[in-house]
């Protein structure tokens, strides 16, 4: 922290203090966030950054109308709030956002909407999507995918062939889970999970984990392995309901966070030899290729069809065979990562001879959140 | 056999009373800013919009159309078989999850934009959940052919 560099322009408490039976938790939230804006004389518009515990930022953002470039969900205990100050000043010298919002709320007494069991019931998601038979990210997550093909002429087929692109991939990978060749009659004739998804279209479950260390460019210099250099960021959340996502074709998060890691990273898509799109479902790489803009809405399907992201194409994409081949623990962004890193220092099973820059582009929830890690093996 | 009882019961909260009461009432409501116009959904006492926290509950038409879906193959106890979960486009604007019923349950009879209308279902004493059928069916129910 730079002493005098940011400064707090707006303070206010909940209208009411004490006893409050007629606000649920997040309502305590919002009703000081609109008087600290008001106090401020700023609009929600004017916000880009949202920080917050004990509810997440996705529900705090979307509830207020907010589409943030910054969010810190850091949740450490009581003192939370502290740390969202501290990582908010941080974060505005880095120019990663410019206005950041810091919420508490808690309805500690009356318990109205209140995180736990009982609070999942009162989440706006458990009135408005628990009751009509969800059951976790495979019927949820696809949701969006129908409107998709109906708005852009995409097939099934072509939903199909990421799978087996992802797979000729993990057959190099000798720590891939699945390595035997697939084709795309395989990936529409097994078991159906949600139609239009087979099991070949979602995602593995298994066991594993991974970690990074990072440190400041002058000091990498120091360590063994041929530092990899983080030239450019991005995160974005949209909503934690997928019923409303802003458009069931793309994804804001994704788009948000992408354009912003590009422009830190002051690189063109032409300058990208590698890229990871967090695969979860079959349908994340036509995503992901769309919104970080790496093809034009509707052609991302033609992309992959043409072999693109395959062996020996112009972007290799998730060359580690990726979710849907390599691995999923459930939190893959890490594998992805790792990927990325492997790479950048030339290691990796299925290496891209001469790459220099790989973007590494996750999802959290289902289109709820999106962060963007742009690499080099070379310092900018 | 589905058992019902197995579907998670929405719990009211002091802004999203005003919805449940209506879908008990037979009624799906929405809300609007009085400033700005905005109709939204899910509820909040302000708008998602602009912020103005003036705002109005309104009733909405029921009428809307089957914006996206799957057809989720797992089996659940509160459903027989493979069932839709989908999201409607309201005729006001927003969108909101549900399933579509009365209906079979294949893509053949789930064709997207096709015109939906909400129908109730009694869960408990304080909770209905609104679901939406193909509007084929009740313009056929209007017509005396009855329901399918």
């Amino acid at each position: 922290m730079k002493p005098g560099s940011v400064a707090i322009v707006g303070a206010a408490e909940t209208t009411e203090l004490g006893k409050i039976p007629g606000m649920s938790q997040i309502q305590l939230h919002a009703d000081a966030a609109l008087n600290a804006i008001a106090d401020a004389g700023l609009k929600i518009t004017d916000i880009d950054g949202v920080a917050t515990a004990g509810e997440s930022p996705t529900a705090i953002a979307h509830y207020l109308g907010i589409t943030p470039k910054w969010v810190d969900g850091t949740a450490v205990g009581g003192c939370s709030f502290m740390l969202h100050v501290r990582h908010a000043a941080a974060a505005i010298n880095e120019g990663l956002c410019e206005t950041v919002l810091i919420t508490h709320g808690e309805s500690g007494r009356s318990g109205v909407g209140r995180g736990g069991f009982r609070g999942a019931a009162a989440s706006l998601q458990g009135q408005f999507e628990a009751p009509y038979g969800i059951m976790g990210p495979p019927s949820l997550f696809t949701i969006p995918f129908l409107r998709y093909m109906k708005e852009t002429g995409m097939t099934l087929e072509q939903l199909a062939m990421v799978s087996v692109v992802q797979r000729e991939w993990a057959a190099l990978n000798p720590r891939a889970s699945f390595r035997d060749p697939l084709t795309i009659d395989d990936v529409l004739n097994e078991r159906m999970i949600a139609w239009p998804f087979t099991k070949l279209q979602c995602c593995l479950v298994t066991d594993g984990g991974g970690a990074l260390i990072l440190t400041s460019a002058e000091r990498a210099q120091d360590f063994p392995q041929k530092p990899v250099y983080i030239i450019g960021t991005g995160e974005s959340v949209e909503t934690p309901m997928i019923s409303q996502m802003e458009d069931f074709t793309t994804s804001k998060a994704f788009r948000v966070s992408g354009a912003k890691a590009f422009a830190e990273a002051g690189i063109s898509h032409d300058d990208v030899d590698h890229l990871m799109i967090y695969d979860a479902f079959a349908h994340l790489p036509i995503y992901g290729l769309e919104d970080l803009g790496f093809c034009e809405r509707g052609e991302a399907a033609d992309f992959i069809w043409e072999r693109n992201t395959a062996i020996g194409g112009k972007l290799p994409v998730n060359t580690n065979g990726g979710g849907l081949s390599y691995m999923h623990s459930g939190m893959y962004g890490m594998y992805a990562l790792q990927e990325s890193v492997r790479q950048m220092r030339g290691t990796a099973p299925a290496q891209v001879e001469g790459a220099k820059i790989s973007v590494c582009h996750g999802v959290g929830g289902m289109f709820a959140a999106s962060g963007t890690v742009i690499m080099s093996n070379e310092q900018p | 056999m589905a058992d019902k009882s197995k579907i998670p019961l929405p719990q009211p909260t002091p802004e999203t009373q005003h919805f449940w009461d209506g879908a008990k009432a037979g009624e799906l409501r929405l809300q609007q800013c009085n400033d700005c116009s905005a109709v939204y959904f899910p509820p909040r006492p302000f708008c998602p919009t602009c912020g103005h926290r003036e705002v109005s509950v309104i009733r909405a038409s029921g009428k809307g159309k089957l914006y996206s879906y799957i057809i989720n193959h797992r089996p659940h106890p509160a459903f027989d078989g493979p069932y839709s979960i989908a999201v409607v486009e309201l005729d006001e604007g927003p969108r909101m999850m549900t399933n579509i019923v009365n209906t079979p349950q294949a893509p053949e009879s789930l064709t997207l934009d096709m015109p939906v209308v909400v129908t109730f279902e009694s869960m408990s004493d304080d909770i209905s959940l609104p679901y939406f059928e193909p509007a084929a069916n009740q313009s056929a129910s209007a017509n005396g052919e009855g329901k399918s």
